[in-house]
This record gives structure tokens, C-alpha cells and sequence, in this order.
């Protein structure tokens, strides 16, 4: 979620997310720079919504974010996928054997 | 209601509105730029509005209202003609002020007799209080600050001020309506 | 990833966000590129909120302040981009005052009359939104997504421009001439905001896709998309050679591109000006971000 800056100079960078519509997810819409919570919901509200263009925001603070990018699977576990079951030769015997094969 | 008293507050908030869209595009940081601007517009807003009520009465419309009396006919207050940019402790000292003697008045106004005002009033009153939010917020960072209490001394007197009009609104006149004066009677 | 594997990444379509590892000189052109997009949205703003004072309605006052309020917004959107990529906001804006990082050069030219207001919501801000429809699809992600949201509120900067301008085609004939002569001033940077006619494939640009169409690309769209729009309310466009051949390709006068340099390496009518506006009021000002944005101990 963005470089972090050792030595940062100025506020706290506020990660915004936005509601477009009930039923949808909320997604990723940007990032404020303000000076604490009061100002960042005023800012994210200006910068996201004066439009009226999200009916919901979260505003969270970049560093409380944890992020999650790296997924360990060395040994390709495929049982719990979908393309663990190639089913196709199978289908195609049994459907013989019943006598129900037709041109696919 | 009649229609000098709305013509008060209306000349208050477009005047308002006016200073404080001087700010656009070069507020302190960007996304203070972003948000005071919508303020300045929720004030033009709210002068039109309230123009519209006072023009119905009037036999006229809100641009009329807005850009063709002459500038001894407006009615707002000394404090708002002050043309404060680039100080920005002025300028919150001036919004704070503002606000806290608008709610009085806003509220009043809820309680009209007249239907349409008191409506308007009510509207205008959920926006502004975003505005005192707004104005608190900077007052609780600014208060320690020596300019900005000092800004706070030096305008609370211009408040109630609604005698002769200053220099300042002759100029801000002027430029106002430069266009509009420039092909008379013309749609813009 | 190596470089050229990189490469072949980006121009198969592949995209990257902020933390990927990139090439050296494909961040230095990102950062570059994108800065000079945040720093012509914050100078834009100045030739018009001039004309936000002297707005001849209350509706066009509203909607030209809102208008520049989205150029605010859209320069903050920028900008924490570039700071992302390494480059802090406070130092962009400084490169900017001192004349040593650019801008676009249409925002380097007076403004003389409510006709210009009229062409540049309509016109100049066309052309922009010409290449930045071409910046959807940049490589960079974070750039990608925040011109999602430029692009949507551009919209309505060019319906409330035509508005503008179809008011006064409507109105008298000093408004009329009003358009008339701010098309004519405007025309030459129009035609060279775009940029020279470099081929794509040599323009690290669009190499590295950073942005998707070539700049003589854009600027046959932009023809072809505003000079019927012109035409057809009577208005004359001050360049006789201007026509669109048998094959379907605008044919124009040759921008003058030393102009183009000039100007944009700071030598413009109104940079000096209107960067000393900027650091004045940021000077003016470095109190308020010394009180609020300073560090928490």
C-alpha cells in the first residue's frame, strides 16, 4: 500500500475507499494527506463524495493497513481448485461404457 | 419575511461566498483547497436560493438581485466585504465568527412564519453545520496560534457593522460585475 | 524481471502497482511524466479562477468554481501519486516555482476576456482529455486509476465550456466576436498541445505504455472530434490550410514547435507571473502546513 517513507515530513496519509452503491463491494479510490482523523473524514468526504458520487467512505490511516502480498504453495496444491478435477476423460469413458456417448 | 431581511443574509452569503472562492487554487494544501471551495459554493448556493425568495417578492431574478444594484444597496455585513487572501488566519477567524453568528440567524429563520423560508432556512441550516464543523476543526488548531487570535480580536467588532458600504465592496463590485456590464442586457 | 523483460511485460498489456519493482528509467519517466501532469492542473488553474470573480451569473460563477476546484483536485490526486513513486509533494511544488520541472503550454498564456473562459473549458480542456482518455490503460496502476476519476469529472467540464460558448454564438454579436477572437488566440497552442509529431515507437512515452496513443495521434482525434463542433457554429478556425484529406487525415498548418520549447522551458507571456503568484501565496501560507501537517513527535 504505497512506499513507506522513513522520514516523512507533513501529515498522515489517509487511505480512502468508496461505497459507489449498496450491494457493491467498497473499493480502493485514493489517498488524502491531512493532519488527523477529524480532518481526513472532511477531506475524504470533499475529494470522493462532494459529487454525490459514493453513498459510503472508509477512511483509514496508511500505516494501520496491513498488507498481504506474497502466498506460499510450493507443492501446487490443486484438491481444493477447480483445475484439480480435469473430468473430461473420465465423463467420456463412463458415458461409453453407458452407451450414452454422442458426437460432442 | 420580507424581502430586505432575506436580502440581508442572501447579500451576507454571496459576498461570503465571493472571498472566500478567492481561495480556489491557491488554499494552503490541496485537499483544504478542495474543501473550502465547496464551502464558498454552498454559500453562492444559499444566496441563490435566498435571492430567489426575495426576487419572487421583487418582481425580479436572482442575477438581477445578485449583479445589478449598485454596491451602496447591499446589505452585508463590513466583515464580509474584507478581502483577507492570502491570510489564511484572517480568513478562518472571519469563518469562524461568521458561522456562530449565522446559526443564530439560521435558526430564526426556522421558525419563520412563511412556509418557503422557513424551509429554506432549515436546508441551508444541515449544510452549514458541515461549515461549523469545518470552522471548529481550524479554530481547535489555530488557537494557540498569536495571528489567529489576534485575527479574532480584530474582526468580532465588524460582525454586526452593516453601516456604509467600504471601498472594498465598491472594488469587489467592479470586478463582480465587469462581464456582465460588458454587452448590457446580454444572456450569459 | 530484467529491462527487456519488463518491457515486454508492459507492452503485452501488463500492468504494475507501487510497490512492484521497476526499471530505473521507467520510474524516472513516470515520475517525470506524471509531474508535469500534476503541475499543469495546478497552474490551470490560475489563468481561470480570475474569472470565477468576474463570472456574469451565479450559475456560471457555481460552476466555473467548481470547474477549478476539480483541477485542485485532481493536481492533489496527482501528486500523491509521484510522492508514491518517491518524489514528495513539497518538493514537486518547489521544482515547479523555480522553473525547474514543467507544465503544459497552454497554461502559460493569458487570459483576456469571458470568450477565453468559453474556449478553454470547451477547447483546451478537449485536447487534455484527449490524451488523458489515453492514460486508462497506463502501466503504472496507481496513475491508471486516479485518471478513471479525472476522466469522469472532466465530463463535465467541456458540457458546462460548450454551454458557455453556445450562449454567446446565441447571444449578440459582440459576444460573438468575443469567441471569434479567443479561438483565434488560441488556436497556435492548441495545436501544439499535443506535443511535436514524434513516432510513437520512438516516444519512451509510448514505449514503455505509459500512455497509449502517439502525439500526432491525439491531435487528429482532437480535429477530428472539435473542428466540425467549430464549424458548424459559424466560427472560423485561423488556419487556412486546415482540411481533412481523402484519407481521412487532417491536413494543417505546421505548429510552430520553437514556440512549443520556448514556452514550455518557462519563457511563456504569463509563467513568470503565475509562478511567483504560486510562491507567494505558498510563502504566505508555509505557516498554516508548518501548524498542521508538521510531524507528530
Amino acid at each position: 500500500m504505497g512506499t513507506a517513507h522513513a522520514a516523512r515530513a507533513g501529515g498522515v496519509i489517509y487511505e480512502v475507499f468508496r461505497l459507489e452503491r449498496k450491494g457493491q463491494p467498497f473499493q480502493h479510490a485514493g489517498s488524502i494527506e491531512a493532519p488527523d482523523d477529524a480532518f481526513a473524514e472532511w477531506y475524504a468526504r470533499e475529494q470522493y463524495g462532494r459529487r454525490g458520487e459514493s453513498v459510503a467512505l472508509w477512511v483509514v490511516p496508511r500505516h494501520e493497513i496491513v498488507e498481504i502480498d506474497e502466498f506460499i504453495d510450493e507443492l501446487e496444491r490443486n484438491y481444493h481448485r477447480v483445475d484439480g478435477y480435469p473430468l473430461k476423460e473420465k465423463l467420456k469413458e463412463a458415458r461409453e461404457r453407458a452407451g450414452t456417448a454422442r458426437d460432442r | 419575511m420580507n424581502a430586505q431581511a432575506l436580502l440581508e443574509i442572501a447579500d451576507d452569503e454571496l459576498i461570503l461566498g465571493w472571498r472566500n472562492s478567492e481561495w480556489t487554487g491557491i488554499a494552503p494544501f490541496l485537499e483544504e483547497d478542495v474543501a473550502f471551495s465547496s464551502i464558498a459554493q454552498n454559500e453562492i448556493g444559499h444566496a441563490r436560493a435566498l435571492y430567489e425568495l426575495a426576487a419572487r417578492e421583487r418582481g425580479t431574478t436572482p442575477d438581477e438581485l445578485a449583479f445589478d444594484r449598485p454596491p451602496d444597496e447591499y446589505r452585508c455585513s463590513r466583515l464580509v466585504e474584507l478581502r483577507l487572501v492570502p491570510d489564511w488566519a484572517r480568513t478562518i477567524a472571519r469563518h469562524v465568527l461568521y458561522e456562530q453568528a449565522d446559526e443564530q440567524r439560521v435558526r430564526e429563520l426556522m421558525v419563520s412564519d412563511d412556509a418557503d423560508v422557513a424551509g429554506l432556512a432549515a436546508k441551508i441550516d444541515r449544510e452549514e453545520a458541515y461549515h461549523r464543523m469545518h470552522a471548529q476543526m481550524w479554530h481547535e488548531r489555530l488557537k494557540d496560534e498569536p495571528r489567529y487570535v489576534e485575527a479574532l480580536q480584530e474582526l468580532r467588532p465588524l460582525v454586526d457593522e452593516r453601516g456604509e458600504r467600504g471601498l472594498e465592496l465598491e472594488e469587489l463590485w467592479e470586478e463582480m460585475t465587469m462581464v456582465r456590464r460588458s454587452v448590457a442586457g446580454a444572456t450569459w | 524481471m530484467t529491462d527487456e523483460q519488463f518491457l515486454e511485460y508492459v507492452q503485452g498489456g501488463g500492468q504494475v502497482e507501487t510497490n512492484d519493482p521497476i526499471p530505473d528509467d521507467y520510474r524516472a519517466k513516470l515520475i517525470k511524466f506524471i509531474e508535469m501532469h500534476g503541475n499543469s492542473e495546478l497552474m490551470g488553474v490560475l489563468p481561470e479562477r480570475e474569472w470565477i470573480l468576474r463570472a456574469p451569473t451565479l450559475q456560471r460563477k457555481l460552476a466555473l468554481t467548481a470547474k477549478v476546484q476539480d483541477e485542485v483536485g485532481h493536481s492533489q490526486l496527482i501528486y500523491r501519486v509521484v510522492e508514491d513513486l518517491g518524489k514528495p509533494r513539497e518538493q514537486c511544488l518547489e521544482d515547479l516555482i523555480s522553473g525547474k520541472s514543467k507544465f503544459h503550454n497552454v497554461f502559460h498564456y493569458p487570459t483576456k476576456t469571458w470568450g477565453d473562459v468559453g474556449v478553454i473549458a470547451w477547447l483546451v480542456d478537449a485536447a487534455a482529455i484527449i490524451s488523458q482518455k489515453a492514460l486508462l490503460k497506463c502501466s503504472y496502476a496507481p496513475y491508471a486509476r486516479i485518471m478513471k476519476k479525472i476522466c469522469w469529472e472532466e465530463s463535465f467540464h467541456i458540457l458546462h465550456g460548450r454551454d458557455v460558448i453556445l450562449t454567446m454564438m446565441n447571444g449578440t454579436e459582440e459576444q460573438r466576436e468575443l469567441v471569434q477572437e479567443a479561438l483565434e488566440r488560441w488556436w497556435g497552442p492548441l495545436m501544439q498541445f499535443h506535443g511535436n509529431p514524434i513516432p510513437r515507437d520512438e516516444d519512451p512515452m509510448y514505449i514503455w505504455r505509459i500512455k497509449s496513443q502517439g502525439n500526432e495521434e491525439a491531435r487528429q482525434q482532437f480535429l477530428d472530434g472539435y473542428v466540425p463542433q467549430i464549424w458548424e457554429l459559424g466560427l472560423t478556425v485561423p488556419d487556412p490550410k486546415l482540411r481533412k484529406n481523402e484519407d481521412g487525415i487532417w491536413g494543417y498548418t505546421e505548429p510552430d514547435w520553437d514556440e512549443l520549447k520556448h514556452v514550455v522551458t518557462g519563457h511563456g507571456p504569463k509563467t513568470a507571473e503565475r509562478l511567483e503568484l504560486r510562491r507567494t501565496t505558498r510563502e504566505e501560507t508555509e505557516w498554516v502546513r508548518r501548524t498542521l501537517l508538521a510531524r507528530a513527535a
